[in-house]
């Protein structure tokens, strides 16, 4: 049962980032506009550099 | 041009130090007006109706980024907008060219109105919530799959330490919402739903704890979470719901940007209606709408009156006509000096009737609200009466019976009740949106559903206030041809009618030379060496036939009268039909001419109808209905149909109605067709049925839960169960709305 004192912390550390990466998202407005985002991926321009 | 949230400040002499010439001073040149007038740094805001791939996009972006002075463009395809920074002096009227070349509909929209940061914050702050409450969720959930098994002593222990860890901080952060609003009811001496959900959150995280110092075998902390997860989800639909049909609705305000041009020492400058003050001179130009109201000091024209009165014909105007904010100026320039601008113009005062009439509809009470009524009493009298019970049962064992009560007050699962409703009025709404109808008012959907007298306006309504020519057949191709070419050179209505009419027979226009336009009279010029004439029958030599009409004189013969109809709003016969056919009473009220009514009226197969209603009629008329026992669903789009859309049970206006006309009314028809108000009548019936549904399927969980917690039964795997079975079967059943 020792193994139990790793795989917590470690899963608890792992929903941890998954929850800071959501929080992250929100302040940065990534959920602004879902439709577009959808949709920009698919244009060819900018494929070969990025956006100045 | 984008002036918002700009001041236009005066500066004084003062302020501009020594001058030589005090009068340059204290009249500034129109240069500098104009320079005044221009903002610091250029941001407009666009809408695109049509913008809906990855292709418009880039076609968009491109077109508009290829602008001198654009710095940056980028389209928002969730929100149709586009947003544009630019140098000062681009305006939006540079823009819509460029976009309308590429093939897109351009609006311009007010930046300064679509200040949606209040409730973006809020939904962000909710979602926060919900997000942290989702992460505990899945980590408790986990934990305790390992202490239902069958986890024994310290391994227990430990778990539910980490849960509590985990558990504890969510539900003070997550829980928020929930207790601020409970607080409030209480301060308020009320029993709302959250004061149960709140209580249920502190006493099953409390006795949680406490179990777990005294290494009990329950602890709730699992339970604690998923009820504030579910509830949370049930908090964030209905906001959602509420944002997108504000955001909507602001989206409708902000297409009409209120400006005036205001003729200021000889030059025209482009001001806010709000910096508009009595006594300026405005000119409004054709096509365009009244800003506020006024007396005309030069100019002649025709306005279209038919949004405030519902008359369909235009009336002429010149100097010393008055005119109102909100009519359309048709033929010719006019300048107005004004009477009343912004707030105290007739169009603002309407505003009031309306205030009057939304304090009405807040008394509705909601299902929602029904059902918390009786639930929450309910719930806390079962509570404490198994508190009693258990305390004279075990004589006195004040840790057994607090368990007991937290499980009931756990079990009884207001979660599905929290998400019931929000469920089904996001699904329902989605479904209305999708059709083209935005639902504006929370309890707009459940009124709908009562509805079984329907009252239309005639003029923007039933009809789309553009007329068609009615008897083209009856006039030979010469002198329709020379009529389309008169017809072309004029935006008046009837002619653009009777040009598109014209055009859609095949006919050509004649040679007519040396066409002009005489502001308020007609299209005159020369056709085979011959003057003639379109437009009115006083002008053209000859008297006026009752319908709409206008003339032709070409010099032999009696001049000959084009007539019109009011062209019948798409969908408008069908949706007519249907209510018939669903036995719903329906009625016409206009303002305008009986015989133009009643054609209509027979034309649609409506019965009972009324011309030359003034507004406050309108109203009466709607709320002797209401005294009668229906509930009347108005449908109205002008300033005559204000106060009546205000007091009908539930309202609808199209997007082209008045501002004042939309605010009023509780549902908003976006497209042109007006089919799917059936859809919305079926729809909200179906909604409500759902809606009670749900709230049957979450009562009968509980009659199977309630007893095993009275009991003393209560684990907490069956209340984890019973809570995530009926909150999910709820959200299916809302699903299934179609």
């Amino acid at each position: 049962m020792e193994i139990l004192g790793i795989l917590i912390p470690v899963s608890l550390f792992l929903g941890f980032i998954g929850l800071v990466a959501f929080i992250w998202a929100m302040k940065n407005r990534q959920f602004d506009d879902p439709q577009g985002d959808a949709n920009r991926i698919l244009t060819k321009e900018w494929d070969d550099r990025p956006k100045p | 041009m984008t002036v918002t949230g700009e001041r236009f400040e005066v500066e004084t002499p003062q302020g501009g130090g020594i001058s030589a010439c005090p009068a340059c001073i204290a009249a500034p040149s129109a240069e500098r007006l104009a320079a005044m007038a221009a903002p610091a740094d250029a941001r407009i805001m666009l809408s695109l109706p049509e913008a809906h791939c990855a292709v418009c996009i880039s076609t968009v972006e491109r077109a508009v980024a290829a602008l001198p002075g654009v710095r940056s463009a980028r389209l928002n395809l969730t929100l149709k907008r586009l947003s544009v920074e630019a140098d000062p002096q681009i305006t939006a009227a540079d823009l819509i060219p460029a976009i309308n070349d590429v093939g897109y509909e351009a609006h311009e929209l007010d930046p300064g109105l679509l200040s949606t940061t209040e409730t973006e914050r809020q939904g962000r702050d909710l979602l926060m919530r919900l997000g942290v409450a989702f992460f505990s969720m899945m980590n408790v959930m986990l934990l305790s799959v390992a202490v239902w098994s069958g986890a024994e002593g310290a391994t227990r222990d430990l778990f539910h330490w980490i849960s509590g860890a985990i558990a504890i901080p969510t539900v003070i952060f997550s829980g928020q919402p929930f207790f601020k609003s409970a607080w409030r009811s209480l301060k308020a001496g009320r029993l709302g739903m959250d004061v149960p959900i709140s209580l249920a959150l502190i006493l099953a995280t409390s006795i949680s704890l406490y179990e777990t110092i005294r290494s009990g075998h329950h602890a709730y902390f699992d339970a604690a979470v998923m009820l504030a997860f579910f509830l949370l989800l049930g908090r964030y639909l209905d906001h959602r719901t509420r944002a997108i049909a504000r955001s909507a609705a602001q989206e409708l305000a902000a297409l009409e940007v209120p400006r005036a041009l205001v003729v200021e020492a000889g030059a025209e400058i482009l001001k806010p209606i709000a910096e508009v003050a009595a006594g300026d001179l405005v000119l409004v130009r054709p096509g365009g709408r009244m800003p506020v109201d006024g007396v005309v000091v030069s100019g002649a024209s025709e306005i279209d009156r038919s949004l405030l009165t519902g008359e369909s014909l235009p009336v002429p105007a010149a100097e010393g006509s008055v005119v109102s904010a909100g009519e359309v100026n048709l033929t010719g320039p006019l300048t107005l000096r004004v009477t009343a601008a912004g707030k105290d113009s007739s169009l603002h005062r309407m505003a009031d009737l309306v205030a009057v009439a939304e304090a009405a509809k807040t008394r509705y009470t909601s299902l929602a609200e029904r059902a918390a009524s009786w639930y929450s009493p309910l719930v806390h009298i079962l509570s404490f009466s198994a508190f009693g019970f258990w305390m004279w049962k075990t004589g006195g064992d004040l840790r057994y019976a607090i368990n007991i009560s937290a499980a009931v007050l756990i079990i009884t699962c207001p979660c599905a009740l929290g998400l019931a409703v929000p469920a089904v009025v996001t699904a329902a709404s989605g479904q209305l949106f999708r059709r083209g109808l935005l639902i504006k008012h929370g309890t707009a959907l459940e009124r709908m559903a009562e509805v079984d007298c329907v009252v239309f306006d005639k003029t923007g309504t039933l009809t789309l206030g553009t007329p068609e020519p009615a008897n083209l057949s009856d006039h030979p191709d010469a002198a329709i041809e020379v009529a389309l070419a008169l017809a072309s050179a004029s935006s008046h209505p009837l002619a653009r009618a009777l040009a598109e009419g014209g055009r859609a027979r095949g006919l050509r226009p004649a040679r007519v030379e040396d066409i002009r336009e005489v502001p308020g009279y007609g299209i005159e010029g020369r056709w085979k060496g011959r003057r003639v004439r379109l437009g009115r029958a006083e002008w053209c030599g000859t008297k006026g036939v009752a319908e709409t009409a206008t003339y032709l004189s070409t010099g032999e013969g009696t001049p000959r009268a084009f007539t019109f109809v009011d062209r019948l709003r798409p969908g408008a016969a069908e949706l007519v039909a249907a209510l018939r056919r669903s036995e719903r009473q329906v009625v016409l009220l206009s303002g305008d001419t009986p015989a133009v009514v009643g054609a209509l009226a027979l034309r649609l197969g409506i019965e009972d109808w009324s011309a030359q209603v003034l507004p406050a009629e309108k109203a009466a008329r709607v709320n002797d209905l209401k005294d009668a026992g229906r509930k009347v669903l108005m449908v109205g789009d002008g300033l005559n149909d204000t106060a009546a859309l205000a007091a009908a049970h539930v309202s609808i206006s199209p997007a082209t109605a008045l501002d004042a006309a939309r605010v009023a009314s509780d549902i908003v028809l976006l497209g042109r067709d007006m089919a799917p108000i059936a859809d919305a009548l079926r729809i909200s019936q179906q909604a409500r049925r759902r809606i009670v549904e749900n709230f049957g399927i979450s009562a009968s969980y509980n009659v199977i839960a309630v007893p095993l917690a009275l009991a003393g039964h209560a684990t907490p795997l069956a209340a984890a169960l019973a809570m995530s079975l009926s909150s999910i079967t709820v959200s299916l059943n809302a699903l299934r709305l179609k």
